[in-house]
């Protein structure tokens, strides 16, 4: 019966969690419509996140993304290469790296540096009473924090997608030219015929999902930082750790849907 | 220097009680602070005058009973309503509460340019005004992190002077600087209370700042006010609790136990 009971609080503790998430995009949008702020001033704060979370990234994404394509481009060829169809490392590479691996890649990347960032500053904001101060100053800290940062998001995030999508496609390429018989333009060309938009759509679809979970997911443990500096520790990691296993069980949901409603069709 | 008897309280607050778990942190504060005057509260560590501070302020719900700005239950009002009261009062927190990832100027500048349609450039004159006004010309752009422990208290002073607020709140303003900083804010604190005649509510354990300022002082004990009044009154106060918190008396723990229970027989003055 305890076992039972352990589960059942557990269970209510996480659709809690979620509902907080929720609650939090809820007031977001709420006030990104019908907020006291002033507009000009809500872009500038947007710009300069979205610089941080896209542009500063890009180095990174695009490294790993392109040893993730050569990666992937190896792997394959270890099978293909006994069917004799080497030919198809393009397409398998170009829908593996579009479908799933460019868009989770990236937000785990983004997680690490973002979703890990957002927490700690909230949770510092919070040790340090800057969320009070902005209270007292008529400042709402969601319409100053939150907001800027889940339209930084939601616009940087497909981009990140996009570009990691192709430099994962340029890391294939590369094993493509080296390994297997095929030159820059045939490769892209043999890539171009693999793919249909409905592959890059649905990347872009969950990269876009995946951010706003990542924000929401590094506010909420920021503005849940209790008192002292070990507590913003704490925030952050179950930033990364929450925000980790969310987007993962939000791709395996995805994933099916679309496998499923393919079959459909 | 008494305000008038019928201007209207500018904050009044109704058997005030605020619980934190199980613990009560205020057990029913009554009292007012009239436009104009100086209001101290002072009491140890512990007894609840930084937990009025932010209940006044409506950064703490009150488990019950209410609190009044200007009129406004700062509590229960809707939003739009809270926000136009603060953005009429300033609060220099503690440790500055500096934004840390703005400059001094900038964190001065925020409720400027958030609150008002002012230009820029008057927005940088006001600035460098209010930063005049408390002794840190020319420290616009140093970072937060960058000052010292008073310099941080004397922005963020600045900071909250910014609005020309009609009433200021003060957090322990000398608690941890040296004699001379502190003798510095406690003149500071005297310079605005005669230039603005601002109503200024100052929490503070500092005795002789707390007398140098005030007009009325409340001195809280475990969550009770135990005297309020003129500043003389209090001090030539005969009421145990209040000569031991003067005089500087440790606790001893029976008396503690006796005292405590003679807090409730004389009741709250």
């Amino acid at each position: 019966m305890q076992f039972v009971a352990e589960v059942g609080d557990a269970t209510e503790r996480s659709v809690a969690y979620v509902g907080g998430l929720a609650q939090l995009f809820g007031k977001s949008l709420q006030l990104l419509f019908l907020s006291p702020l002033k507009r000009s001033r809500l872009l500038d704060r947007t710009v300069h996140q979205a610089m941080a979370v896209g542009v500063g990234a890009l180095p990174i994404i695009s490294l790993i993304t392109f040893f993730v394509g050569v990666i992937i481009a190896l792997q394959g060829a270890y099978e293909l290469q006994r069917l004799g169809a080497m030919q198809l490392v393009a397409s398998l590479v170009s829908i593996s790296i579009t479908r799933e691996l460019g868009p989770l890649v990236t937000s785990i990347v983004v997680i690490g540096r973002s979703g890990s960032a957002f927490a700690a500053e909230i949770g510092t904001m919070r040790v340090t009473e800057e969320l009070d101060a902005l209270e007292t100053m008529a400042l709402n800290p969601v319409a100053f924090l939150v907001v800027p940062k889940f339209l930084a998001m939601a616009v940087m995030m497909p981009c990140l997608a996009i570009w990691a999508d192709l430099m994962g496609v340029m890391g294939g390429c590369l094993f493509g030219v080296v390994g297997a018989n095929f030159t820059f333009g045939s490769y892209l060309i043999a890539t171009r015929e693999a793919l249909v938009l409905h592959d890059v759509t649905t990347g872009i679809v969950k990269s876009l999902v995946f951010g706003l979970v990542i924000t929401a997911v590094g506010c909420q443990e920021g503005f849940s930082t209790g008192a002292g500096a070990e507590e913003v520790g704490r925030s952050t990691t179950s930033a990364v750790v929450i925000s980790i296993l969310l987007v993962i069980l939000i791709d395996l949901v995805f994933t099916t849907l679309f496998y499923v409603a393919r079959g459909v069709a | 220097m008494d305000a008038p008897a019928e201007l209207a309280p500018v904050i009044s607050a109704r058997d005030l009680r605020v619980r934190y778990g199980d613990r009560d942190v205020l057990r029913g504060l009554t009292f007012e602070v009239r436009h104009g005057e100086t209001m101290v509260v002072i009491g140890g560590s512990g007894s609840g005058k930084s937990t009025l501070l932010r209940t006044v302020v409506g950064l703490k719900k009150p488990s019950s009973g209410e609190v009044r700005i200007k009129g406004v239950d700062i509590a229960k009002a809707p939003a739009r309503e809270v926000d136009a009261i603060r953005k009429k009062i300033g609060l220099a927190f503690q440790d500055g509460a500096l934004i840390g990832s703005l400059s001094v100027g900038e964190n001065i500048a925020l409720p400027l340019l958030e609150h008002t349609t002012l230009e820029p450039t008057t927005v940088e004159v006001m600035v460098r005004i209010k930063l005049e006004q408390v002794g840190l010309s020319g420290c616009e752009n140093y970072g937060p992190s960058q000052l010292s422990g008073g310099m941080r208290k004397r922005a963020a002073f600045a900071r909250a002077l910014a609005m020309d607020p009609e009433i200021l709140f003060f957090d322990e303003p000398s608690a941890g600087l040296d004699p001379i900083t502190a003798a510095g804010i406690d003149d500071l604190i005297l310079n605005l209370k005669k230039a603005y005649a601002m109503t200024m509510v100052v929490v503070t354990h500092e005795l002789a700042s707390a007398f140098l300022i005030a007009d009325r002082i409340i001195l809280l004990d475990r969550g009770n006010i135990v005297a309020m009044g003129p500043a003389q009154e209090v001090k030539n106060s005969r009421h145990p609790r209040v000569r031991q918190f003067l005089d500087r008396i440790a606790d001893s723990t029976q008396d503690d136990d006796v005292d405590h229970l003679r807090m409730y027989t004389e009741g709250i003055r």
